[in-house]
């Protein structure tokens, strides 16, 4: 907390730091664990400094739509938990939760991460959808990139469930994983005044001026963007947001394909 | 036959592994980490803080409020499609009326306990489980309150009475590797506190007869016991650390 | 027969004690001959008065008469503001509680919503109706600076005895520093030093329990301030 906060922030970052003294282009350490939950077909808890998420991988049973009869389904859903913050409270999804769940879920779909025709089980008739809920723990800034990466871990490591008889049988899981053609890395840039930095904490993500979400894959393609805030930003803004995120995404694709 | 081995080969009075941890979420005021076998709770505990709702302010005390939920991934089938259900609003509702004799709130008149309880993975006794998480929540965030409480799941498997049963004993039928003599099991959550036969949770599904049930519930405070010691220390654990 | 030892960790529920000979203060309750502790804390023992008492490890602020707070201004109206103690309660600060001039009808002039003040409680009422006042030395509003959220209940150890504690944060940071009972501590000095501060707070809440805190503290800081000092120059 700071007082006349928002120009106090300032202080800070015009001295190269965030509220928590971490660089501005540096994120806060970053450590997971795959496969904790027992019930998913594939999990990732994972903590960024002090905020903590917990993503589980579900598949259902599904009809395709008509228009790509060969093609399963995907969906990210975010669960803001009341646990996680006195700023969260119980009842249906915010807006925030909303905006969450659909930009993490347009950058995986978006680059063609998942290949949804091998969740095809029937064609015209069954397919698997996979779901994947991040749910928070603890929130102190930064869900959005935490999520994200929580999410592509615990697909990377899921499981396909059995299928008999065109249900699904949850106690056995075969050896086949989701496969990834990509690695889509999700990196949000913040601005404050003139400064640009990644991985606020709850501080900067109350007064920030503008963020723009940038997802890339290896190739350097960008493949999904969100705008957030209240100001507006310009073409340079755009330039040096996205050259952050790109030196960003290449080390935690690096850290995460160990 | 009755049921003479259990199907995960622990004793019949024997509970599943027990991990307690204190502390683990930090923005709450108080809260816990409890895993039984492969039931998983954590608890954040919010308060004593401002109640806007003025139809619920107690001039005299503070109120506590719980909410428990599973996350979307925590159930042995299909996914659990989040915002509730009958089933969690009933067992938020029985955990509040476990820590309501327990707690004292009358310095806090006007004011609101809330206490979150979330379910990462369960396989059965996951009530008791989350209850045993926000009692240590509670104390952690330094509530007063009469004791910490215990809450485990007793029962009867095939006419055999059983302490803190998994989802494969709550279906013995279906899971026997024997001839079966009774297709009944019984599922009893139970939460005691320590040294003393008070009971303040019990709900029961299932057929039992009246004899067993008392003897479930002797051995259900024995296990409450074991349970209180086990987060006795997860508290004073955190408090205890010298590098 | 008291089963712990002074200064022990006790747990609600636990029994600590037996025997009628024990008188009993706050934190515990009395089951037959049995003392029972009723709260998270430290057993404190009286050995002459045969008396034992807890000091509460956690727990949110309970505003107490006297006590020096930080508060933030919530809400005003013609005759004084509503402030916020982080804890369950607002308290009010009245305009004749004011030192200086405030002019009718514009007292957002002096304090506006979301200012930080620096406020002594006057009184509190049995359903928490709170007064405070800025009437006195080393009450005013802060206006710049840092503010730092701590259980209240380790106010005491970064006061440290007779200051010692927050007087070595202030000379080793060459921070400004101001302690509020209620648990938010105010300090200023340059934003790396600030940090430094702000870990050195956040360790005295980890480890309040333990004992050689001020020394681990010192340590901790000298430390950090020669790495300051070395990338400064």
């Amino acid at each position: 907390m700071m007082l006349k906060e928002k120009f106090h922030l300032l202080r800070y970052l015009s001295d190269g730091i965030k509220s928590d003294g971490v660089l501005l282009d540096k994120y806060r350490d970053i450590s997971y664990e795959v496969n904790t939950i027992k019930t998913a077909e594939g999990s990732c808890d994972l903590k960024l400094g002090n905020t903590h998420v917990i993503a589980g991988v579900k598949f259902e049973m599904g009809t395709p739509y008509e228009d790509t009869p060969d093609e399963g389904g995907i969906m990210i859903n975010v669960e803001l938990l009341p646990l996680s913050s006195p700023d969260y409270f119980p009842g249906p999804p915010t807006d925030k939760a909303i905006e969450l769940s659909r930009v993490i879920d347009r950058g995986i779909r978006e680059s063609g991460a998942v290949d949804l025709k091998s969740l095809c089980i029937v064609e015209g008739e069954q397919v698997l959808t996979v779901v994947v809920d991040v749910c928070a723990i603890n929130d102190d800034g930064n869900l959005l990139d935490a999520g994200a990466l929580a999410s592509l871990i615990a697909l990377k490591n899921a499981k396909i469930p059995k299928i008999e008889n065109g249900k699904i049988d949850y106690t056995q899981l075969t050896k086949d994983t989701v496969k990834l053609k990509e690695l889509p890395i999700t990196i949000t840039c913040y601005k404050i005044g003139e400064y640009v930095f990644v991985d606020p904490t709850t501080y900067e993500e109350k007064y920030y001026d503008s963020r723009l979400t940038i997802t890339t894959i290896d190739d350097s393609s960008i493949v999904a963007l969100q705008k957030g805030g209240e100001k507006a930003i310009t073409i340079s803004d755009v330039d040096k947001m996205t050259d952050l995120a790109l030196t960003k995404s290449k080390e935690i694709r690096k850290m995460i394909k160990k | 036959m009755v049921y003479k081995k259990r199907l995960d080969g622990r004793k019949f009075d024997e509970l599943r592994d027990i991990e307690a941890k204190v502390g683990v979420i930090k923005n709450a005021d108080g809260s816990a980490f409890f895993k039984i076998g492969n039931t998983h709770a954590y608890a954040s505990v919010y308060g004593p803080k401002k109640l806007y709702t003025r139809s619920m302010q107690d001039p005299k005390s503070g109120i506590i409020t719980c909410k428990y939920n599973m996350m979307p991934f925590s159930g042995a089938g299909g996914r659990v499609r989040p915002g509730g259900n009958r089933r969690s609003k009933e067992i938020s509702m029985v955990t509040e009326n476990v820590f309501k004799d327990l707690i004292d709130l009358s310095e806090y008149p006007n004011a609101v306990v809330e206490v979150y309880i979330e379910l990462p993975q369960t396989d059965a006794g996951s009530r008791c489980c989350g209850i045993c998480a926000a009692s240590l929540a509670l104390a952690d965030a330094g509530i007063p309150m009469k004791s910490l409480v215990g809450a485990i799941a007793v029962g009867l498997v095939d006419e055999k009475v059983v302490v803190d049963l998994t989802y494969e004993e709550e279906h013995y039928p279906e899971f026997a590797k024997d001839k079966i003599t009774s297709e009944h099991v019984a599922d009893i959550p139970l939460a005691f506190i320590p040294g003393s036969d008070k009971i303040f949770l019990l709900q029961m599904d299932g057929v039992i007869s009246k004899k067993s049930l008392i003897e479930a519930l002797e051995v259900g405070k024995k296990a409450a016991d074991k349970i209180f010691d086990i987060q006795v220390k997860a508290l004073k654990e955190k408090y205890n650390v010298e590098e | 027969m008291i089963k712990f030892s002074e200064g022990s960790v006790v747990v609600p529920g636990e029994a600590v004690a037996e025997g009628k000979e024990y008188r009993i203060g706050q934190g515990f309750y009395r089951v037959g001959e049995k003392v029972f502790a009723s709260r998270l804390g430290i057993l404190r023992i009286k050995e002459e008065d045969n008396f034992i008492y807890l000091v509460p490890l956690t727990g949110v602020y309970n505003p107490r008469e006297g006590d020096t707070v930080i508060g933030k201004i919530e809400d005003f109206h013609s005759l004084g503001w509503r402030i916020d103690l982080f804890c369950p309660y607002s308290a009010m600060l009245m305009v004749r509680e004011v030192p200086g001039y405030v002019p009718a009808g514009e007292l957002d002039k002096v304090f506006d919503i979301g200012d930080l003040v620096c406020v002594k409680i006057t009184k509190v009422t049995n359903n928490k109706m709170i007064d405070v006042s800025m009437n006195g030395p080393g009450l005013f509003k802060l206006n710049e600076g840092r503010i730092i959220k701590i259980s209240s209940q380790k106010i005491p150890r970064v006061i440290g005895k007779q200051g010692s504690m927050v007087n070595m944060l202030k000379d080793k940071t060459g921070c400004k520093v101001i302690v509020g009972k209620n648990g938010l501590i105010w300090t200023k000095g340059e934003p790396k030093t600030e940090i430094i501060v702000n870990e050195a707070i956040k360790m005295i809440e980890d480890l309040s329990h333990t004992s050689g805190l001020t020394d681990r503290v010192a340590e901790m800081l000298d430390k950090k301030m020669e790495e300051y000092n070395k990338n400064k120059g």
